[in-house]
């Protein structure tokens, strides 16, 4: 019967899984950014602009609501309480910066705010980084057991993106409020949409 | 309480205590049984083999229950999502797996279709793996009790039902892609 197979659980393992993916997804990341895109060569000057850290903050904080959401949708019967309030406050937040530097700037200087000199290729590449830290995210999930598999893969697309895009903001020479609010946004919802997808196909169990 | 009792019967199982994880199983299995019969009265052999996956399922991901976590909501779940896995199934191909599971009508036909029904069964049967063959035959085929099976295929009971129900997903997937 099944009760003789009763060996005793180990609690930590789901949790060293997850530093497992998270760490290693985000290595992946980070050497996807400095192997492939080169790191900007004007990081460290950038280090003392506030909105530099504005956009690292945005990414963590939606990277950190992404991952919570992920392990709540893991376990059956866990409610998913303020992760919706986690991710768009972030957004929200990048808005308001978004339009009170739009409206600080005199009209011809707008287009550039918004659209920098990378917004075509911006949201592609965080796709395209933010790869290996889904690969490994899925990995983890599916030993766990998500009750509802679109909604899991999706809140781990958006935090595999928004991890994928801390490690591009790295090579990243923008650093408008507008154009992290449109462009690094995109390439995470891209993200999160690829995983609602995969959700219904990779989580099932 | 239910809860409480269950609950802390089932965060003894998870450090060790296979008496008390014994229990829980069995305890569950009964909620189960009747929570099933609520909703797949129409069903009953589809219940019982659902039970059987459920409690399969509880064991495989017990891991995945933290024992702070209210367990009512975490049974509920995996409950659910099976239950409708199942009804998701049934309806895509509700008209191939009926003659399956209905034994009687399938070999209450004319003879000669009968045979051919059994050698085409047969054909197909031998495709699957022994521990899914043999329970299926001595069980759905020949009639045996779950009980028997076992004890002729040297499996446990439990083994012999998912053996019955896995197989019996696996040749309507075949017979699926025949078509």
């Amino acid at each position: 019967m099944l009760s003789a197979g009763a060996e005793p659980v180990n609690a930590r393992r789901v949790a060293w899984r997850y530093l497992l993916a998270v760490s290693g997804g985000s290595l992946a990341a980070l050497a996807l950014t400095a192997g492939a895109l080169k790191l900007n060569p004007a990081l460290p000057q950038e280090l003392s602009a506030p909105m530099f850290w504005a956009r690292e903050a945005f990414c963590a904080s939606l990277a950190m609501a992404g991952l919570v959401g992920t392990a709540r949708l893991a376990r059956p019967g866990r409610p998913l309480g303020s992760v919706p309030v986690g991710i768009a406050l972030p957004v929200i937040a990048m808005w308001a910066l978004a339009a009170l530097s739009l409206h600080a700037a005199p009209p011809v200087a707008r287009a550039n705010l918004i659209f920098g000199h990378t917004a075509r290729v911006c949201p592609f590449l965080i796709a395209m980084i933010a790869l290996p830290v889904f690969v490994a995210l899925v990995w983890v999930l599916r030993g766990l057991a998500p009750t509802r598999p679109r909604l899991t893969g999706a809140v781990a697309g958006l935090a595999a993106g928004s991890l994928g895009a801390l490690a591009y903001s790295l090579h990243c020479p923008e650093l408008a409020a507008p154009f992290i609010g449109i462009w690094y946004l995109l390439g995470i919802t891209i993200c999160a949409t690829l995983g609602a997808w995969a959700g219904t196909r990779l989580l099932r169990w | 309480m239910t809860e409480e009792r269950l609950r802390s019967l089932l965060v003894r199982g998870l450090v060790g205590d296979e008496s008390a994880y014994r229990t829980f199983l069995g305890e569950l299995a009964a909620h189960l049984r009747s929570w099933l019969r609520g909703r797949l009265a129409r069903l009953p052999e589809e219940a019982e083999d659902l039970l059987q996956e459920l409690l399969l399922t509880v064991h495989n991901q017990r891991h995945t229950y933290e024992p702070k976590q209210p367990l009512k909501p975490w049974v509920h779940a995996i409950a659910r999502y099976k239950l409708i896995d199942l009804l998701r199934r049934r309806s895509r191909n509700e008209m191939l797996n009926d003659p399956l599971d209905n034994d009687d009508e399938l070999f209450a036909a004319a003879d000669g279709e009968a045979a051919e029904a059994r050698y085409d069964l047969a054909k197909l049967l031998d495709q699957l793996p022994d521990r899914q063959r043999l329970p299926i035959f001595y069980v759905k085929i020949e009639g045996a009790s779950v009980a028997d099976a076992a004890k002729r295929t040297g499996m446990s009971e439990s083994a012999v039902k998912v053996g019955i129900h896995r197989g019996l997903k696996a040749l309507a997937a075949k017979i699926r892609n025949i078509e």
